[in-house]
């Protein structure tokens, strides 16, 4: 194998799940798409894989054209070198766990075959359960024999379509861990297609944030999740805070964009990005949202504070998730403010004493910070509620 | 007993089975996994004999395959033999009035193969046809033991079409069941009996076998 192993991809269809993907995947390097169901992640696996073959485009692996419409050029699945982990993982029913292996080890001279398969059911440890078939195996033990498998081939990339999606939590975990651990000892690139944010952010180096086939950003797990480019990636993200402002003005020197929203000025992280007067959309994650004590004063209290009454209180173990109706300034009574269900809703978590402690109940007020490094300013996008 | 007539349908059994085989595989693979147009029809027409009767069958058959048809006519000049009332025109009669009882259990045994576990043999490298032969055949095997066991046993058993287009001749188109009739009409009922029963027999042990020797493979691994 050599070292700078990559894959480059670049589809475009319209039928029958839109694409307009452009994706690069370097050796070791582990990518997750992201996206919600029908945006085209497992989609553009299988056109990896060539299992389905796209409208238009190219697909590069290891400097090996696999697809390439201008010059109608599509391998089938069994010239291109992959490692495909399927859902459900797809094991041969008839075959023992050693043989559904060796299924993948034609490439191999034919006594060699079974030491091979054994050395990597050493590797993902079911050493012994060899002559095991799938149906006297765990659901953890036969996501272990489809990685065996995938692994078999020696691929040139390795492709993983929600491998962790059909085992228990506690299996999930180990699973990843290892996973993680495999990672560094192959020097491939790896595809990882999961709706789990969690799972990306834990294993992937860069994730693709995808919706109706187009990529929408991409970047390492920390980026896109607190950096999106706009409201449709936030949601992807799992950002709940989206909302909608204007740009009152700069200041460069202090490091913050002044912006106003629905009457309330807030100070936001400095972006050049966006106009005077410009609408935009912004975020602010629930880390970044501080609760003033009723007690004594805390830390930030003077950042961008905002009133609001408590429409929930859903404790959820050590965690309090708190939903305020934010009160605003120039808010008339019984006249709402904007948003589509004609007011603002602010969501933040607490801990579960700490919301006992200052008595948070429905029907109350709160008060609460939103710090500034926290607020993410992005373009507006009309169909932003829509997603 | 008309060992003869026994012989001769075990024989048109065998040789129907063996042009089946490979044919309900290409068909009941195409009818499972692929979508095209006039699909139904193809499914319909492949289904017509389970419906029509055996006399229907058989005249078109009589008419299609006669040395003045474009087909006999065909035959005859490859071969220099007549189909209608000949070994040959039987068996092609017996392919086509088993094509459903063949292609039927095949298409369902390979429409019961999940489509990820294919492709997931083509994507372990394996070539279509190696995918087949490890993977998809050893998936059908029930589906393929039911097509084998109901085709023998219904062309052991067949009468009407093979009356129309093979006559009654000994030796060349005189099949057990047709044997059996001859007997009766002759009033020789010890002869009707025996054969009746062996028949009977016969078809008893040979679709037990085969269903057995299924249930036995596809719980063998679960």
């Amino acid at each position: 194998m050599s070292e700078d192993m990559t894959l480059r991809l670049s589809l475009r269809q319209t039928q029958p799940i839109p694409l307009h993907a452009d994706i690069k995947c370097g050796a070791g390097e582990l990518l997750a798409l992201v996206g919600p169901s029908g945006s085209g992640k497992t989609t553009i696996l299988r056109a990896i894989a060539g299992l389905t073959r796209p409208e238009q485009g190219s697909i590069v692996c290891d400097d090996e054209t696999w697809f390439d419409s201008d010059n109608n050029i599509h391998m089938p699945p069994q010239q291109r070198r992959i490692g495909f982990m399927f859902q459900d993982y797809a094991l041969f029913p008839h075959l023992c766990a050693l043989h559904n292996i060796t299924a993948a080890l034609g490439h191999l001279p034919a006594k060699t075959r079974t030491e091979r398969a054994q050395q990597l059911m050493q590797q993902v440890h079911l050493e012994g359960l060899e002559s095991r078939y799938p149906a006297q195996l765990s659901g953890g033990q036969r996501q272990r024999v489809a990685l065996a498998r995938a692994l078999a081939r020696d691929p040139a990339i390795l492709l993983l379509d929600e491998p962790f999606s059909a085992v228990d939590q506690v299996t999930r975990r180990k699973l990843q861990q290892e996973l993680a651990r495999l990672r560094h000892s192959i020097k491939i690139p790896m595809i990882l297609v999961t709706h789990d944010l969690d799972e990306a952010s834990a294993l992937a180096d860069r994730i693709y944030a995808l919706h109706r086939g187009t990529t929408l950003q991409d970047g390492s797990p920390s980026e896109v999740a607190n950096r999106p480019k706009s409201a449709l990636v936030a949601r992807l993200m799992d950002h709940v805070n989206i909302f909608t402002a204007s740009v009152v003005s700069h200041a460069p020197e202090k490091g913050i964009t002044i912006i106003n929203w629905q009457g309330s000025t807030l100070e936001a992280n400095y972006n050049k990005d966006f106009a005077v007067g410009e609408i935009v959309n912004w975020l602010i994650p629930p880390s970044h949202i501080v609760m003033h004590r009723r007690d004594r004063p805390s830390r930030g209290e003077h950042e961008n504070p905002v009133e609001g009454e408590i429409r929930e209180v859903v404790s959820l173990g050590e965690t309090t998730t708190v939903t305020m109706r934010i009160r605003q300034p120039e808010q008339k009574p019984g006249k709402e403010s904007v948003g589509e269900s004609g007011e603002e809703i602010l969501s933040f978590t607490v801990s579960t004493h700490t919301a006992r402690r200052n008595k948070l109940s429905e029907l109350g007020t709160v008060t609460v910070s939103l710090l500034s490094e926290g607020i993410h300013l992005m373009p507006k996008i009309v169909e932003d509620r829509k997603f | 007993m008309d060992t003869l007539a026994l012989e001769l349908s075990l024989r048109l059994a065998f040789w129907t089975c063996v042009v089946l085989l490979p044919v309900s595989i290409f068909l009941g693979r195409l009818l499972a996994w692929s979508q095209f147009t006039g699909k139904g029809f193809v499914e319909a027409a492949i289904a017509l004999p389970l419906v029509l009767p055996p006399t229907v069958l058989g005249y078109y058959l009589l008419v299609s395959m006669g040395n003045t048809s474009a087909i006999g006519q065909f035959y005859a000049d490859l071969t220099g033999r007549n189909l209608v009332f000949s070994f040959d025109g039987l068996l092609l009669a017996s392919i086509i009035f088993n094509l459903p009882f063949a292609v039927q259990p095949m298409q369902r045994a390979f429409e019961a193969i999940p489509n990820n576990v294919r492709e997931a043999a083509w994507c372990c490298g394996m070539s279509r046809l190696r995918a087949l032969w490890r993977i998809e055949l050893p998936l059908a095997w029930p589906g393929l033991i039911s097509a084998l066991a109901l085709t023998f046993a219904h062309t052991l058993g067949e009468f009407g079409v093979v009356l129309m287009v093979g006559g009654n001749i000994q030796g060349e188109t005189q099949t057990i069941a047709i044997a059996i009739y001859d007997r009766v009409q002759a009033f020789d009922n010890p002869a009707a009996g025996t054969m009746s029963a062996l028949l009977l027999v016969f078809s008893f042990v040979t679709i037990g076998s085969v269903y057995m020797l299924s249930h036995r493979r596809s719980h063998a691994h679960v």
